[in-house]
């Protein structure tokens, strides 16, 4: 099964000789604007009448209202659920069996769930006066005990987030391969294994402004927003309006990474509000709502068995896999996307004949935790690699040798995995092998030989994963939730002038789908990219998608671009051909030009006859016009896999628990890159976010269910000096099923650097007795871990 | 995150100050570099009634040197101290530290009387001119009183300020000629305040020791007479004699239950006394 328009490697594509097309590393278009700070954010929109809100939220994790009580001079400025009528919970649901529903009042309703839910609104000219209000109602709570630990909140008697479920159980899945046939294994490792919740910190947080025009009859939502359109249909459905009476739009986003993934209930709040008041409303999330309120994630839990023969040959993964995933699931969805994932992508690109997992979806009085780049992978990398160095220690070989022997080699692809994830194509073994060289194991063996002589430890790890992108309806539609992705589609219109326009659904916050977009559109039709523009963000002007997600992008609207912009040129050609006075098969569509025997017409020229001067086209001209709408899936939409190890050494001290990164490499396979530049810049964002999930990011909470971690001051984000200046190494496979060969690449970066770091500070604890299972790696935990070992050294002894 | 409602005056003088801070009753907080005191607003963790911005008050501004002691304005920024605007008595020590506060921007507005006076338990000043001997000048209305700085300091955000009272000044001794001074912290990522800091002036031939835990959850462990830490007497050999069980003993009596957290203190403490005797 081939890509209809066949595969070809960079070198094949044409344009590629302007220095415009598919390969070229661009400068970002967009960096004019945003470089010198003329983006225009949620923040940055300023409409006549605007005025602000400010939201009460829960002080307690679980509580009963028993009364809210507003004082009488800010009557009529302050809203409750009571004030909300008609307007619908949000609910996020799955058709899987057995999955229980969570329904999320927009305001609280009756109890609250987790700290920071809303429980009033509050309206003022200007926010610090709506803060002023919000400080001025008292809420009469009664305490709940509250679900924090989502271990115990599976044990009986415990206390229910939702009552009516019975338990604190959103989904339990099982999935299982002949397990039996691993249990006489040799080599037996068992391990707890956990990563820590986190906050998704973009820079720009989420805002909404929404205001209601009378003559359109049409509500128009501003918000920072990954998914216009699915939000649009969130909020039709909660308000019980027409879609056609809500515009969203999605201006500049500064950052995404799923935090700006789901239809929020502020969204909601806002939108009843400018109806009922009459004139536009704000809110702008601060960073303490973003980092107590909102969402989280990454909050894993792993108990892992791992079977291998003596040589360090895979057998099997045992495995039981718990995430925490708040309060409620957020819409479109959110409650098992995580857990139910763990079980499919725990066995990663390795070879095992027996597997098992069983996952729990857990409900605790915590906010939602919402799929962040990586996703599920981030968590399974993590654990999975810390496990297979584990085997290493035990067979007695090297970390990255018991890599190659286990991962998918090139000739078995494409390649069904014992989860039956379809791996389109790609060479895991060389990865692995040049990372391992550019890293230079056998040196840092030579030097941790002599002993440091600072008192650090120098340690070298490594990781390496698969990233599907862009999977499709036959992968989603199993999920039975509100968002399915089908055929992405793109409308591309050549204006006038001869520029072109393209409209997409998807939206771009750092990705750089202005020029890349463009690239492929110039690949097609040769139309410079400085005139080309990419419209996006707005549910009015751009075809329906499920929008910025999963990677997909360049696979799903890159796809739907080149196929759009193919049927322009071929009607452009048609046009030509009549302008040339040749026979449409004569002439050839090249480099912005239709060309035959003769001579050649432009397609400025072309697009200005065909609007401007339509007395110069005979009578039986194609009436089609130079504006098409076309929808595109891979031919097989299982999704790409790209893939990349990672290769990292460290210095600890291990009396202050201090962790230096000393060297980082990363080898990654994306398939054919559109823009190598920008995909640079995806790699080293992933990474530096990887390294917050590895040595920095946790939002703890205590047993009442309060988020310690209310200012950034508590809540340790990763700054450039703890990032290392990374190498990165670049294979390019394509895919057999995509246009051009391109892969999802843009959660990678993120994926395997907690691993890889752990297992390189592991590797130089390791001399200690010393073994950490858990992210982040802190000063404390290492100190603890040191400490712990010396006393069982002392006792042994 | 914006603040409650406050009044706001910005003084020419220090009378004037002292006046407005007198008639509010201990309502009004001052503000200077506004690097604590800026969030704190914004988080609605202070609510005064008034603010008094005292960073016109020219006389704060001053460092001068008097009779080997220098005198520090309490307006005087990091900054200033790490860019060498200021005079120094302490052979470069208030040098080291200034410049690894925070980050550039909090040290071009922070001064050192308002890191004082928020008395932050992981910031440095507090630590580092305890260890140095530094005293604080206090002004009232009523008049102005000094304290040693660990006197000053008398728990976790918590001074000996009364109500009413600024940090005028700060008075550094001159460091004695053979006196060792080694200063050192532990902090998650660059510019983040401490988790663990320790501070020496080691003298071996006056035989005298101060030495300062800091960045606990309370007021910095202060050790003005810190022998017991070197088995009982300072001499040249200190740096083999460091006793860090006896440190270990000092900080779980100051209340500190976790043993990897004395650990990291000690850790850091010792390499601070490397560092002096280095």
């Amino acid at each position: 099964m081939k890509e209809g328009a066949g595969v070809r490697n960079e070198r094949e594509f044409p344009s590629s000789s302007s220095g415009q097309g598919v390969g070229a590393r661009l400068p970002r278009k967009e960096d004019d604007r945003l470089m010198r700070g003329r983006g225009l954010y949620v923040g940055d929109v300023r409409l006549a009448g605007l005025q602000d809100v400010a939201f009460v939220r829960s002080p307690l994790a679980h509580a009963r209202i028993r009364g809210i009580h507003v004082p009488e001079r800010y009557r009529g400025s302050v809203f409750t659920t009571a004030d909300l009528v008609g307007v619908k919970p949000i609910r996020a649901v799955s058709g899987l069996p057995g999955f229980k529903v969570s329904e999320q009042p927009v305001l609280a309703t009756g109890k609250v769930r987790q700290v920071g839910e809303l429980v009033a609104m509050c309206l003022a000219p200007t926010r610090a006066e709506a803060e002023d209000i919000a400080a001025s109602v008292t809420l009469d709570l009664e305490e709940l005990p509250a679900i924090t630990d989502m271990l115990k909140a599976r044990e009986p008697d415990t206390a229910l987030v939702h009552e009516h479920w019975g338990d604190n159980v959103f989904l339990e899945t099982n999935y299982e391969v002949d397990i039996s046939a691993a249990l006489d294994a040799p080599i037996k490792v068992t391990r707890e294994i956990s990563t820590a919740r986190q906050c998704m910190s973009p820079l720009e947080g989420r805002g909404v402004v929404a205001t209601f025009d009378r003559r359109l009859d049409q509500l128009t939502l501003h918000s920072a927003a990954q998914m216009p359109h699915i939000t649009r249909s969130g909020l039709a459905e909660c308000l019980g309006i027409e879609e056609g009476q809500i515009r969203v739009i999605s201006p500049d986003v500064g950052g995404g990474f799923g935090h700006k993934g789901i239809l929020l209930p502020e969204e909601v709040c806002l939108s009843w509000l400018t109806m009922r008041c009459g004139h536009p409303v704000r809110w702008l999330e601060d960073r303490r709502e973003h980092l107590v309120a909102s969402s989280n994630c990454r909050e894993h839990h792993y108990r892992i068995t791992v079977y291998a023969d003596r040589d360090g040959s895979l057998r099997g993964i045992d495995c039981e896999a718990t995430v925490d995933s708040g309060a409620y699931s957020s819409y479109p969805f959110s409650a098992c996307l995580e857990a139910a994932q763990v079980a499919s992508i725990l066995p990663g690109p390795y070879k095992m004949p027996a597997y098992r997992c069983r996952t729990f979806s857990v409900a605790t009085n915590k906010c939602p935790i919402l799929p962040y780049r990586g996703v599920a992978r981030t968590g399974v990398c993590f654990a999975l690699e810390l496990m297979l160095d584990l085997v290493a220690a035990e067979a007695g070989i090297e970390p990255g040798e018991v890599r190659l022997r286990n991962l998918v080699r090139p000739e078995q692809m494409p390649f069904d995995n014992i989860t039956k994830k379809h791996f389109d194509s790609g060479d895991y073994p060389e990865a692995m092998r040049r990372a391992l060289a550019a890293i230079d194991v056998d040196a840092i063996r030579a030097k941790q030989g002599q002993g440091a002589a600072d008192g650090r430890r120098i340690g070298v790890g490594v990781s390496i994963y698969c990233e599907q992108a862009a999977h499709g309806t036959s992968v989603y539609s199993g999920w039975g939730i509100p968002m399915v992705p089908g055929h992405e589609q793109a409308s591309a219109r050549l204006t006038p002038d001869g520029g072109l326009e393209l409209r997409v659904g998807v939206h771009s916050h750092g990705q750089g789908m202005e020029t890349t977009l463009a690239q492929v559109a110039h690949e097609i039709l040769g139309v410079d990219v400085a005139k080309i523009r990419i419209i996006l963000g707005d549910t009015a002007m751009t075809p329906y998608s499920t929008g910025t997600w999963g990677s997909r992008s360049m696979v799903m609207a890159g796809g739907a671009v080149a196929t759009a912009c193919r049927e322009l040129g071929e009607r452009a050609r048609r046009i030509g051909a009549k302008l040339l006075q040749h026979e449409p098969a004569s002439v050839v569509l090249q480099n912005g030009e239709v060309r035959g025997v003769n001579g050649s017409v432009s397609l400025k020229a072309i697009a200005h006859t065909w609007y401007r001067r339509p007395q110069d086209l005979p009578a039986d001209v194609d009436p089609g016009g130079l504006e098409v709408t076309q929808g595109y899936k891979p031919v097989r939409d299982s999704g790409t896999f790209s893939y990349a190890a990672h290769a990292a050494v460290v210095a600890v001290n291990p009396d202050l628990g201090e962790v230096e990164i000393l060297d980082y490499v990363i080898v990654e396979d994306g398939g054919v890159l559109v823009n190598p530049l920008v995909v640079d810049g995806q790699i080293y964002g992933g990474l530096a976010q990887g390294i917050g999930t590895a040595l920095y990011e946790e939002m703890p909470f205590d047993a009442s269910g309060q988020p310690l971690a209310t200012t950034l001051a508590d809540y340790l984000l990763p700054g450039p000096t703890e990032v290392p200046a990374a190498r990165l190494d670049h294979m390019e496979t394509p895919s057999p099923y995509t246009q051009f060969g391109v892969k999802g690449i843009g959660e990678g970066g993120a994926i395997a650097p907690p691993a890889a770091i752990a297992n390189a500070v592991n590797d130089a604890l390791r001399p200690l007795g010393v073994e950490l299972m858990q992210s982040p790696i802190t000063p404390h935990r290492i100190v603890e871990a040191v400490l712990a070992a010396r006393a069982t050294k002392r006792s042994a002894a | 995150m914006k603040p409650a409602p406050f009044a706001y005056e910005r003084p020419r003088d220090l009378d004037a100050a002292l006046s407005m801070l007198a008639a509010s009753n201990g309502s009004a907080k001052i503000i200077a570099g506004g690097q604590s005191l800026g969030p704190m607003l914004n988080l609605r963790l202070v609510q005064p009634e008034l603010i008094v911005d005292i960073s016109g008050l020219a006389e704060l501004k001053r460092a001068e040197v008097f009779g080997g002691e220098l005198v520090l304005g309490a307006l005087v920024t990091h900054a200033d101290i790490e860019d060498g605007r200021t005079a120094d008595v302490t052979r470069g020590a208030m040098r080291g530290v200034a410049a690894n506060i925070a980050y550039r921007a909090v040290r071009n507005r922070g001064t050192i009387g308002g890191s004082l006076s928020h008395a932050d338990p992981a910031a440095d000043w507090i630590s580092a001119l305890a260890a140095l001997g530094a005293r604080v000048t206090l002004r009232s209305l009523a008049g102005a009183r000094t304290l040693a700085i660990e006197a000053f300091i008398v728990g976790a955000l918590e001074s000996a300020l009364h109500p009413g009272e600024i940090v005028e000044a700060v008075h550094v001794p001159a460091r004695a000629p053979a006196a060792h001074w080694g200063y050192a912290k532990s902090c998650r990522k660059t510019g983040e305040f401490a988790h663990a800091i320790g501070a020496v002036l080691i003298d071996p031939a006056a035989a005298t020791a101060r030495v300062v835990i800091g960045a606990i959850d309370t007021a910095p462990v202060v050790m003005t007479e810190a022998a017991e830490l070197f088995g009982g007497r300072i001499d040249a050999d200190y740096k083999q004699r460091f006793d860090a069980g006896v440190a270990d003993a000092v900080l779980a009596k100051a209340g500190i239950d976790d043993a990897a957290q004395r650990h990291i203190h000690v850790s850091v403490l010792k390499r601070a006394v490397l560092e002096a005797a280095a």
